[in-house]
């Protein structure tokens, strides 16, 4: 092993990535998403995707849901950094492939084309509960909700349908059954 | 019809209802009405500094030496910017501070207005919060809660961002006990369960050591002295960080001194082979650690901390105990007390062993060197100023670089408030402002602040501050014409390349002084020290003591280059058998 040199040490082994799932309840108030997202850039954490949106007009909360990879100690620190932050009430934290929780992510398909083509690629859509919002002669929006990776594989598959534009969420999470998190 | 208070006269009465006594300050176009305000307010002296930075600085001196939050006042643009510095100062050092900035009008904010700048949003990072007051009527409340947050947990800086048309607008003032409670984060709470595992531990160690920071200092007198009946109690070694001097009396027996990067040899040796690791209010920084992958590799490991986030940050502990170390202290001492009436006998019996280990690495005397009758060793300056002034109550503070790591192995501190450094931005120009607060919460003390030649040209603009509001203090400059930790560093890691690290053209700081009109002293021989840095206390003025030192001396011990506890360089003679070599230049 080389020596170091300097009066940093080098860094460690790293463990293993994990993808998790933080569920914050802030404050809505001004800057307050500056200041969860200028955490993660500050501190060098990872955002996969982000949703944001007041869930709770009478008491003005809303809650950022934030899609991340890192080691465990650094999801850990994510936790504990965003739970001493002034607006910041709790904070969930789940990892991906929690059964107990339901992540969806939501995506505009706009595609051109005549009536077949256009009822092809809503054929191809037909697993993730697709709704028509926008129909015209040569063209369509097709609305979907599905996980990260199946939107990812239907912007490929819809390609040869016509697709032209697509705008997608973050994803949102909740727990299944009756329990909800404290 | 209740009376109707401008936003600059709320400022005020906040201020007054906090007990705040003294603000350090600039004025400028955009905090105007608030310095109009300032002559109907008698309890709240001002502070005129010469730079913002010097202000926050001051501020934090004043925070640190008196435990009271630091009270900053600055205009908008380069009022807020200059104090930016300061403000990440205290963050990284957990020093309480409120900072009141002036805001250009609310309509005019975010059109590139006249010294605009998005001061909440550049400060957002190196506060625990701030906030931009864009409604009078909110401006009471965040008032009283930055000062809540900022003393509250684990202390720290925050601002208030005031727009010029809030400082004139009219509301009604509600006192704050009719106020209803603001609601702050608590922490503090710690179970008897986590405390019992504590005492098993300790019972089960033979090898203890207490590794204790600036979070003893920070929970107030009343924790130094809790953590010294502790000591006592146990029978176990202690060794603090910078940050921690004085939370123990620095010649006591079973003291160590300081550890890390610059620490002793034997406090770093028995931290690498301790068994019971026992942290109260520090937080694993790298210039303790040293290499993380060997930090302390048989130890069972405990952290006490009011910072949940500071727990396995850096170094997994065995058992963590969130909670403001005098509570967490105390009920150490008192269940151990309950448990175990002859603790302090079968203690010391127990780690007998352990204390003729350390005694075999005290022998070491890392602390030693080569005295000289001819030129001023830097380290026989700084014992000396402490032999001089430890009869009295004396308060230090530092620049960054050399003399810092001198000052800190050489002066020893039995109180705490006592030693004011930058510890975690390592922000040269610390001192000289640091000083003056100290001395506006401590007239009457002795306060030195110990600095180099390169550090105090940085604020050296605040000796006018002392001037104006006669504030005695004493700037005792180690003066060996080079940035010395960057000289020894590109010695030890860039073969002898200096690069830039010399101060060419430095100012005669004798005329220098008395140009600003305070008194300069020079000492150049090892002869003359003790009576110049006499006539240094003896003076009632502020003066700038220029000691000539030896320009080639090198701070030792030192851990070098991520290396683990237990390989210290002990100085120039081991230095050549264990030469640096390989990569590792691009970490720094």
């Amino acid at each position: 092993m080389i020596k170091s040199k300097s009066a940093y040490s080098s860094p460690s082994k790293l463990s293993k990535l994990e993808t998790h799932i933080i569920v914050v309840w802030v404050d809505n108030e001004a800057s307050v998403l500056s200041r969860v997202v200028g955490l993660f850039s500050g501190r060098g954490y990872n955002i996969e995707s982000l949703a944001v949106a007041e869930v709770d007009q009478k008491n003005n909360l809303s809650r950022i849901t934030i899609v991340t990879t890192g080691t465990p100690e650094v999801i850990e620190q994510i936790v504990l950094q965003l739970k001493k932050l002034v607006p910041v009430h709790k904070v969930g934290n789940f990892k991906r492939e929690d059964k107990n929780v339901i992540f969806k992510e939501m995506a505009l398909f706009k595609v051109i084309g005549n009536s077949v083509k256009i009822k092809k690629a809503l054929n191809a859509c037909k697993k993730f509960n697709p709704v028509i919002l926008d129909q015209t002669n040569k063209s369509a929006v097709i609305q979907i909700t599905a996980l990260r990776r199946e939107i990812d594989k239907m912007t490929k598959n819809l390609k040869s349908h016509g697709l032209i534009s697509v705008s997608r969420t973050g994803a949102v999470a909740m727990t299944r059954g009756a329990e909800i998190f404290n | 019809m209740p009376k109707l208070y401008s936003g600059a006269e709320i400022v005020f009465k906040c201020l007054e209802e906090q007990k705040v006594s003294h603000i350090f300050g600039y004025p400028g176009g955009a905090v105007l009405p608030i310095y109009d305000e300032l002559k109907n307010h008698s309890s709240v002296k001002h502070i005129l500094v010469r730079h913002e930075q010097g202000a926050g600085h001051a501020a934090e001196g004043y925070a640190r030496s008196s435990g009271k939050p630091g009270v900053v006042l600055v205009t908008s643009g380069p009022g807020a910017t200059n104090v930016v510095t300061a403000l990440t100062d205290a963050y990284m050092d957990s020093v309480p501070l409120v900072c009141i900035s002036g805001q250009v009008p609310t309509h005019l904010i975010g059109t590139d207005a006249f010294q605009e700048c998005d001061t909440t949003g550049i400060t957002r990072p190196c506060t625990k919060h701030n906030w931009l007051v864009k409604n009078i009527n909110d401006l009471q409340r965040v008032m009283h809660e930055a000062f809540e947050v900022a003393t509250t947990g684990r202390p720290g800086p925050v601002l208030v961002d005031i727009p010029k048309d809030i400082q004139f607008a009219k509301t009604k003032y509600v006192s704050l006990k009719k106020e209803k409670k603001i609601e702050i984060k608590n922490n503090n709470r710690f179970k008897q369960k986590d405390i019992d595992q504590l005492i098993e531990l300790m019972n089960k160690a033979s090898k203890p050591i207490f590794y204790t920071g600036g979070g003893v200092v920070n929970s107030g007198p009343k924790a130094s002295e809790l953590l010294r009946e502790l000591v006592a109690l146990t029978g176990f070694p202690i060794t603090t960080t910078l940050q921690g001097l004085g939370s123990y009396p620095g010649d006591d027996n079973q003291f160590l001194g300081m550890l890390g990067m610059h620490g002793t040899y034997e406090a770093n040796n028995a931290m690498h082979d301790c068994d019971l690791l026992i942290n109260i209010g520090a937080r694993f920084d790298d210039r303790i650690t040293g290499k993380i992958d060997e930090f302390s590799p048989k130890s069972k490991k405990v952290h006490i901390d009011i910072d949940p986030s500071s727990i396995n940050k850096i170094i997994k502990v065995d058992l963590a105990i969130v909670g403001d170390v005098k509570d967490v202290i105390r009920s150490t001492t008192k269940t151990l007390k309950k448990k175990n009436l002859n603790l302090e006998k079968s203690n010391k019996q127990k780690i007998s062993k352990w204390w003729q280990q350390i005694q075999k690495w005290r022998t070491k005397q890392s602390l030693n060197f080569i005295n000289s009758d001819k030129i001023i060793k830097p380290q026989h300056a700084v014992q000396r100023l402490y032999e001089l002034t430890k009869n009295q109550d004396t308060f230090i503070t530092t620049e960054v670089g050399q003399h810092q790591m001198w000052a800190a192995q050489h002066y020893k501190f039995n109180k705490p408030n006592r030693w004011m450094t930058s510890g975690g931005l390592g922000t040269m120009g610390y001192g000289l402002p640091a000083a003056i607060g100290v001395q506006v919460a401590n007239p009457k003390k002795l306060v030195v602040d110990i600095a180099g030649e390169a550090s105090i040209l940085m604020t050296m603009q605040e000796i006018s501050t002392a001037i104006q509001y006669n504030l005695p203090i004493k700037i005792f400059i180690l003066n060996n014409q080079y940035m010395g930790m960057v000289r020894q560093w590109q010695e030890l890691l860039h073969e002898k390349n200096y690069s830039e690290s010399y101060s060419e053209a430095l100012p005669d700081f004798v005329k220098l002084a008395e140009a600003y009109g305070c008194v300069g002293i020079r000492a150049e021989h090892p002869d003359e020290l003790d009576e110049k840095i006499e006539e240094m206390i003896n003076v009632n003025k502020p003066v700038i003591f220029d000691c000539h030192v030896d320009q080639a001396e090198n701070c030792f011990p030192m851990i070098p280059s991520g290396k683990p506890h237990n390989q210290m360089l002990l100085g120039p003679k081991d230095q050549e058998e264990n030469k640096i070599t390989g990569k590792g230049k691009a970490l720094v």
